[in-house]
């Protein structure tokens, strides 16, 4: 740096050319390594879009080749589904019974549960409650879903039957159940969220009316998260009906148009765990069929979480 | 209206303070019943198990007679899924983190991206099995093999990665990138010796939670088509093939493989109850792998609290 407090610039040009030149190519590389860098990050990033595009590319693309074999019509109104049979059927409606009726078995469990907990956690519970009752419920939301599946299947199961000895061994009510307890974290954790972000004044006013804490909570705090409640609802009921291996295992696979719990009954889900567990040639109508499936699946959970999301967004406004 | 007399207005808040207590009650129950199916969880699978909890248990095969049969090929075909998980889903989830921390511009891409990825995290893990079957085993042509299944999962965990990565760094003030510039680093250099080292103990355990989700996942393996009987291990590099070959350094990344929770899906859909033994004493195997890494990660959680004061 010598050579720049130099007096003229013909000077630096000679003297200190070598230093200069060698100080700018130093400089330019850095730019172009800042610059790889960025660019290796950011397609890092952009992965992620790759893999949705790559989802939908997939599921669209072999769902065409079903739909060219079979009409939309069937698909949707058939109230059959033997896809693997000689007399082939394909009602999905038979398949998205079983997926219904097990997720609103699910949330007739876990919403009083989860709600009753969120509404505890937010409104009651001290400090150091909270500090034991997150890593329990985060624990209860981290168990394997096949370990689920083996409570279902071998414990609750059981259990239920002892209560109503008509229930079949494999049934949508115990994996329902069972789904239920493993939804619970998702809706008290972000029903939590909502109900915290409910101003302490609206709370203060009504304890400074006389209010105890629990008419507060139900006539106060819960009317204004409101939207939050719903949206870790419909949040929840997306999981459940995404969920898979306890109703794999709990529910029976075969495919059974129902409405009743008490009866076993095939999911989207558990119908593509079954044909992935068969050795079905790829390309055959078989399947095809998964996909088209994974691609209703997907639209269903889609459709609750376009929903969740926009109430989510709904109540962050509010405050 | 009439005043209320003093008793009355006690006897109206005694009624307030008994509901409240009975509420009380209440959440405490709901939260017991969640802790009580954790342990009756453990302590079933404990109980049903018990007899195979032998060394034979961890070093046999799976076995057409459920007291032989045993979970080798199932934990080692885990392990090595989680190595493959770990490997590809760290760089990519902390990279995708810092630059959507430190580089994004504020403009649609970013946005995209960012929308996409809380949507991501929401998408059923079949259907990354369904990804995976279409992109990974027919075209990419890497088979049924644990390759697919590692970068299945890292797919799936990378959200959790992501997310977790994002939250540590929005956690460093700014006084730590300005001091940094300041003496000259660019922006590269800030994050490889500020951001990220600080950034480590939330990282470390957002990876943690991805793999702990990742080793118990099931539907998106099975949907690749992972096989359910499994008699042999991946071929070890540099060993001997009964062929007469020797093992390249990955010939093992390409090799059929069964994992821990289908090893469990398998011994649960069998009609035989001796099964059912194995199947609690895999599940146990596999519960205390999941609750070790996450208490592992709560504890790690806990202690960078703690610790860090800026």
């Amino acid at each position: 740096m010598q050579t720049v407090s130099s007096t003229t610039g013909v000077q630096i040009s000679n003297t200190g050319s070598g230093y200069i030149s060698a100080r700018l190519s130093h400089n330019a590389m850095r730019h172009w390594n800042e610059r790889l860098i960025e660019t290796v990050l950011f397609l890092a990033a952009a992965l992620s879009v790759l893999t949705t595009l790559g989802i939908v590319y997939i599921l669209v693309s072999e769902s065409i080749h079903f739909f060219a074999r079979i009409s939309i019509v069937d698909f949707l109104t058939d109230t059959q589904w033997t896809p693997l049979f000689d007399d082939a059927h394909f009602g999905i409606m038979v398949l998205v019974s079983g997926t219904l009726v097990s997720s609103l078995v699910a949330l007739l469990v876990a919403i009083p549960v989860g709600t009753t907990i969120a509404i505890y956690l937010s409104e009651f519970a001290g400090s150091r409650v909270r500090e034991i009752a997150k890593p329990i419920l985060e624990l209860l939301g981290g168990i394997p879903t096949i370990v689920y599946g083996y409570f279902a299947l071998l414990v609750v199961t059981p259990i239920l039957q002892w209560a109503l000895p008509n229930l079949p061994g494999f049934s949508l009510l115990s994996a329902g159940f069972v789904m239920g307890i493993m939804i619970v974290p998702y809706i008290a954790s972000l029903s939590e969220d909502a109900m915290r972000a409910v101003p302490m004044s609206l709370r203060e006013g009504a304890y400074a009316m006389g209010s105890s804490r629990l008419y507060t909570a139900i006539h106060v705090v819960i009317p204004a998260a409101l939207s939050g409640l719903a949206a870790s609802y419909v949040l929840a009921v997306s999981r459940a009906v995404g969920e898979t291996m306890i109703l794999a295992v709990a529910a029976g696979m075969q495919p059974n148009l129902t409405w009743n719990p008490m009866e076993p009954a095939a999911t989207i889900t558990s119908y593509i765990v079954q044909v992935a567990l068969g050795d079905l040639p790829h390309g055959s109508i078989g399947y095809q069929t998964i996909f088209a499936a994974g691609l209703t699946l997907l639209l269903i959970t889609l459709m609750f979480n376009i929903v969740g999301q926009w109430l989510r967004a709904k109540y962050k406004e509010n405050y | 209206m009439k005043p209320l007399t003093t008793e009355e207005i006690r006897a109206v808040i005694a009624r307030g303070k008994l509901k409240d207590t009975l509420f009380k009650a209440l959440g405490i129950l709901c939260l017991a019943f969640g802790l009580l199916v954790i342990v009756a969880l453990i302590l079933d699978m404990a109980i049903k198990g018990a007899d195979r909890f032998t060394l034979d248990f961890f070093l046999n095969f799976a076995s057409r007679r459920a007291t032989q049969a045993g979970i080798l090929s199932a934990w080692v075909g885990s392990l090595l899924v989680m190595f493959v998980t770990a490997l590809a889903a760290v760089p990519l989830g902390v990279a995708a983190g810092v630059y959507l921390e430190e580089y994004a511009p504020r403009n649609w891409m970013t946005q995209v991206i960012e929308i996409n990825i809380a949507n991501l995290a929401a998408v059923p893990s079949i259907v990354y099995g369904l990804l995976a079957l279409g992109i990974f085993v027919y075209q990419f042509g890497f088979g049924q093999s644990i390759l697919s299944a590692g970068l299945t999962l890292a797919l799936l965990i990378l959200p959790i990665i992501i997310v977790a990565t994002r939250e540590a760094i929005r956690a460093i003030p700014a006084m730590i990138r300005e001091g940094s510039m300041a003496v000259g680093a660019t922006r590269w250099q800030t994050c490889r010796y500020h951001i990220i080292p600080y950034a480590m103990p939330g990282i470390l355990t957002g990876v943690i939670i991805g793999l702990a989700r990742a080793i118990g996942e099931t539907a998106p393996i099975i949907t690749i088509g992972a096989l359910t009987f499994i008699a042999f291990l991946p071929p070890a590099p540099l060993t001997a093939l009964p062929d007469g070959g020797t093992a390249g350094l990955f010939d093992w990344v390409m090799a059929p493989f069964t994992v821990m929770p289908i090893q469990i899906f398998n011994w649960t859909s069998r009609p035989d109850p001796a099964f059912e033994i194995n199947a609690a004493a895999a599940g146990f195997v596999l519960m205390a792998m999941v609750l070790a890494m996450n208490a592992l990660a709560i504890w790690l959680r806990y202690r960078m609290r703690k610790n860090i004061k800026w």
